[in-house]
């Protein structure tokens, strides 16, 4: 466990951290977008905010799968779920989501058979197992998780299964950060890059943002020192005056991505012209559907989706918070009436939402935001 | 959903290719190695799997300190962990 001494050593923590604290010019502040939820979760859970100087802000970004899936999308779902012998599967973390009509856990409290599975290979199983049934699985999640759903569907055709399908809302990563750059209420000076997306897409689609937009992008693991280290290699570039691609998880991430990952996405599924991302609302180019040749594997194909479109909670902030525009604890209802046992936004149900990370890790109790309101 | 979990690859599957046994934290579950394909996947290797699928391979040191920082995540990893126990590909 070397290696584990090594990164939680807090001795090169505040070494990194002094070092990054004189590289600020003074009067300058600098924000820094980490755009997974896997680093917000290591940055609360850690304290790392404790570890930068005044003038370095990190604003979280969009890159939690279930935080982004707006209600009506959920809605579909649970009217899927709903129809005459159908078995809904989904990922755990999408159990509590609240939609415009309830949840899945309510869905399933009224009677429909909507079941937690692992792995969509697992939900393939229960189609084996249930031939007189139709089994749907909710399939979310960037670039990390695409290539799980598309693979299964190929495995589903490789089985001459008939009763299995996906409700496909899988998401890419570098439209919504585009988004994200062309959003007028945001000024950043760099990216951490999502570490595990990465593992798939590689580093070089994330070249646009240093050669367009001229702002550094450092893919980033995530102990707490890859974080810290990562947020020191942006600081270096913006003092050496560069805007570069660097990939500081190199011992996981390779530079050109999974290419037999990419190809099986890219075999299965195709961009959709558009796609409504909640709190970024809609998105050129930055969803996936299933294409025409697996059109029996596509549950939007086999059942009559509704295709509502829900509007958030007034009360709810979580699209600013997904856009990094305001912090968890400056929404109006977060920790009173939005708890992660009675989420309203969705930023509060996954374990790597922004508000959940804040609020799990005691920053912010409900007590302390009471306090604080006075 | 979205932790990487590492898991050392104890067995290959006897009949199909693209699943082999992997050990995590103790937990032995089957997951899919198909994403790896060409990679030459060996009883030993160490991989970074998601949601049932090895993404990619890592050396074992980088696995040693993920499953020490996954098991200082406490919940998030115990639930992870559980819900890879319930999981039965095959």
């Amino acid at each position: 466990m070397r290696f584990v001494d090594e990164f939680r050593d807090a001795e090169k923590a505040r070494v990194l951290s002094a070092q990054i604290a004189s590289m600020c010019v003074p009067g300058r502040e600098y924000k820094f977008m980490e755009v997974c939820g896997g680093h917000t979760h290591t940055i609360y859970k850690h304290g790392l905010e404790d570890y930068l100087p005044e003038a370095v802000r990190l604003v979280h970004g969009p890159g939690c799968p279930v935080c982004v899936i707006p209600m009506g999308r959920l809605d579909d779902a649970i009217a899927i779920a709903e129809e005459p012998d159908v078995i809904m599967t989904t990922f755990g973390d999408m159990m509590r989501v609240p939609g415009g009509r309830g949840s899945f856990f309510d869905s399933k409290a009224k009677g429909a058979d909507i079941r937690m599975v692992y792995s969509p290979l697992d939900s393939l199983k229960i189609a084996q197992q249930n031939p007189d049934k139709r089994v749907v699985f909710m399939a979310i999640g960037f670039e990390t998780t695409a290539p799980s759903s598309a693979m299964t569907v190929l495995r589903a055709k490789a089985l001459g299964l008939s009763n299995f399908s996906i409700f496909c809302n899988h998401v890419t990563i570098i439209p919504a950060i585009k988004a994200i750059l062309d959003s007028p209420d945001l000024r950043l000076d760099g990216f951490l890059g999502p570490g595990h997306v990465s593992t798939v897409i590689g580093c070089r689609p994330y070249e646009f943002i240093s050669a367009v937009h001229g702002k550094p992008l450092v893919c980033a693991g995530f102990e707490p020192l890859d974080i810290l280290q990562s947020v020191y290699m942006i600081m270096r570039q913006l003092q050496e005056g560069r805007s570069e691609v660097e990939n500081q998880y190199r011992r996981v991430v390779p530079w050109d991505g999974n290419v037999k990952a990419l190809e099986v996405i890219n075999e299965v599924m195709e961009l959709r012209p558009y796609f409504e991302w909640r709190g970024l609302g809609f998105i050129s180019h930055s969803a996936l559907k299933v294409r025409d040749a697996y059109a029996a594997f596509d549950a939007e194909r086999i059942f009559e989706v509704p295709g509502v479109r829900v509007a958030d909670p007034k009360a709810c902030q979580c699209g600013e918070v997904l856009k990094g525009v305001i912090k968890p604890w400056e929404c109006k209802v977060f920790g009173t009436a939005c708890t992660p046992e009675t989420p309203i936004g969705t930023c509060m149900v996954s374990s790597e939402g922004a508000c959940a990370a804040y609020y799990n890790f005691g920053r912010f109790t409900r007590e302390r935001v009471r306090e604080a309101a006075g | 959903m979205c932790l990487g979990i590492p898991g050392e690859v104890v067995e290959l599957h006897p009949d199909e290719p693209h699943l082999a046994k992997v050990d995590v934290s103790g937990v032995r579950r089957m997951i899919n190695i198909g994403l790896l394909e060409g990679e030459n996947v060996q009883p030993g290797d160490w991989v970074l799997i998601h949601v049932g699928f090895a993404l990619s391979k890592i050396d074992e040191e980088e696995a040693a300190a993920a499953l020490g920082f996954l098991e200082s995540l406490g919940q998030a990893y115990d639930d992870e962990l559980a819900a890879l126990a319930e999981s039965n590909i095959e």
